[in-house]
């Protein structure tokens, strides 16, 4: 046993998000700002009762100004998506040392209005052509290949579920059905990756609201328990595309993720993998020990990923490749939603959903799990 | 000609990688207590987190341990050679470095081909280390 003791003590009670797309009209502020105001109507309070902000790809000054936060604790994350999980551990640990009543966790990000490129900037190995997070994560995944056999096909039968699951989501960016052959004959961004394997770039807000389990039992919403997290770290290959898939940080929090949770991987209804490119989806998965190491691409194949398919519904919002790349945020919305019932449409409802986990293959190797019965 | 491709950004602690390759040596910095050498270069040895390390040679073969192709075209000096490979070397001493191959030949691009060090003059002040195909 460990002598983590934060199972069940904090829970999201309010959830909002924008629309995904161009908004030229606005900013990351003003988009962070629409997506609290969402979350505070949704969680049944009013900004009064905020006391702590973990803020995500937002100027943390320019926004509490802008949205007239004058709180005892304030935490601004840097733009990485890591820290969708980092910030949700944190407003966890503020809750329960008593520090805080109730967080706003917000995420605001105009980088396709922005023009945001993640690539073709200053870096060590410029002068060889070598950018972008995708390319790195080409570089992994070619690797991936090579050891294991695993194919740019096994990567289609992802791309295509979560397009799937785009089609039942109305907010989703991406609406029209895709065949693994419309994957495969999709250009090359950075061959192995195809242009379905990577992430969509959006201007678009989420917000969280979080308290202790206490508060939230007689709040608007059905609480969502964060039941237990684990997180460890790798950045000894932070210069490099990494060797080792980050499989041994993703085994640590593999082996202590159920403990904390009080529960096991087979009381999981589903899951929400960050696919910031579709390669992490089988790290994370072959890490976290869903299917053995070298096994994830036929583990995903013909439907696993896909709801109404396979055992492991995973990213029923579209994700990042689908629905809309907000970094991890509004796939913990997705999960709160699905855990409330009711709250997305019915074709897109994991039945009977009680327990989801969120699986984060980075650097930062972390895994959440939420509850609706703890 | 100029040259129109980005050029390193030469720091306290890389400068002497890049003066080595002036003078067509490769070189990394080796730590005095493990004997391990580290890449790319930095204030401390990241296994004893101390000053104790030296710039030393390294033989130049390897392998290639992941490769991809570039075809999106991020850097303007780039767009004329789009798709254009890109490899992960892992070297003999275990150090790695993100490079060009260069006469290929018809051989294949492959994970597993070894490779030596060859070095590409591009400018008065910087010269890159590519790699070929070993013999």
């Amino acid at each position: 046993m460990s002598d983590w003791n934060l199972r069940d003590k904090a829970c999201i009670v309010g959830v909002g998000s924008t629309a995904y797309g161009a908004f030229p009209e606005t900013d990351a502020v003003g988009l962070g700002v629409d997506a609290l105001r969402a979350a505070v109507d949704d969680a049944g309070i009013t900004f009064d009762d905020i006391d702590g902000v973990i803020l995500n790809r937002l100027p943390y000054d320019r926004f509490a100004e802008v949205a007239n936060l004058q709180t005892p604790f304030l935490m601004p994350t840097e733009a990485h998506g890591r820290f969708s999980a980092i910030a949700l551990n944190m407003a966890v640990e503020a809750l329960a040392s008593g520090q805080c009543k109730t967080i706003a966790l917000v995420y605001g990000n105009d980088g396709r209005t922005a023009k945001m490129k993640y690539g073709g900037g200053a870096g060590f190995w410029a002068p060889w052509g070598f950018t972008s997070p995708g390319a790195s994560h080409a570089m992994m995944f070619r690797r991936h290949m090579a050891e294991f056999g695993t194919t740019s096909e096994d990567l289609a039968h992802i791309a295509v579920a979560f397009r799937d699951h785009a089609t039942k989501n109305p907010a989703a960016v991406m609406q029209k059905p895709i065949s693994v052959e419309d994957h495969q004959n999709s250009r090359y961004v950075c061959d192995p990756l195809h242009l379905l394997d990577y992430c969509l770039i959006n201007d678009g807000g989420v917000a969280w609201i979080m308290t202790t389990a206490e508060r939230a039992r007689d709040m608007k919403q059905k609480p969502v328990y964060v039941s237990g997290y684990a997180r460890q770290d790798d950045f000894s290959q932070n210069s490099y595309p990494a060797d080792d898939y980050w499989y041994p940080a993703l085994q640590k929090v593999s082996s202590q993720i159920y403990d904390r949770a009080g529960i096991s991987r087979d009381d999981i209804d589903g899951l929400m993998i960050y696919d910031n490119f579709s390669p992490t989806v089988i790290f994370a998965l072959e890490g976290m020990g869903f299917c053995k190491q070298g096994e994830g691409g036929s583990f995903v194949r013909d439907g696993m990923l896909q709801l109404g398919k396979g055992r492991w519904p995973t990213n029923t919002s579209g994700g990042h490749l689908s629905e809309s790349y907000m970094q991890g945020w509004a796939l913990i919305v997705e999960a709160v939603r699905q855990l409330r019932g009711g709250q997305v449409p019915a074709d897109r409802q994991i039945a009977n959903a009680k327990a989801l986990q969120f699986l984060l293959a980075t650097p930062v190797a972390a895994s959440i799990i939420l509850r609706n019965d703890a | 000609m100029t040259y129109v491709k980005p050029l390193p950004e030469e720091d306290k602690w890389s400068g002497p990688f890049y003066e080595a390759a002036r003078d067509g040596k490769l070189v990394a910095q080796r730590c005095a207590a493990t004997g391990k050498f580290f890449f790319p270069p930095s204030p401390v040895s990241p296994f004893t987190r101390d000053k104790e390390w030296s710039w030393e040679p390294l033989a130049g073969t390897g392998k290639i341990a992941s490769y991809v192709v570039m075809h999106q075209k991020y850097f303007p000096g780039f767009a004329d050679e789009v798709p254009y490979p890109v490899i992960e070397v892992e070297l003999d001493e275990g150090v790695r470095l993100i490079s060009n191959i260069v006469e290929l030949g018809d051989r294949e691009l492959a994970v597993g081909l070894p490779v030596e060090v060859v070095f590409s003059k591009v400018s008065d002040e910087f010269t890159l280390p590519l790699f070929k195909p070993a013999n």
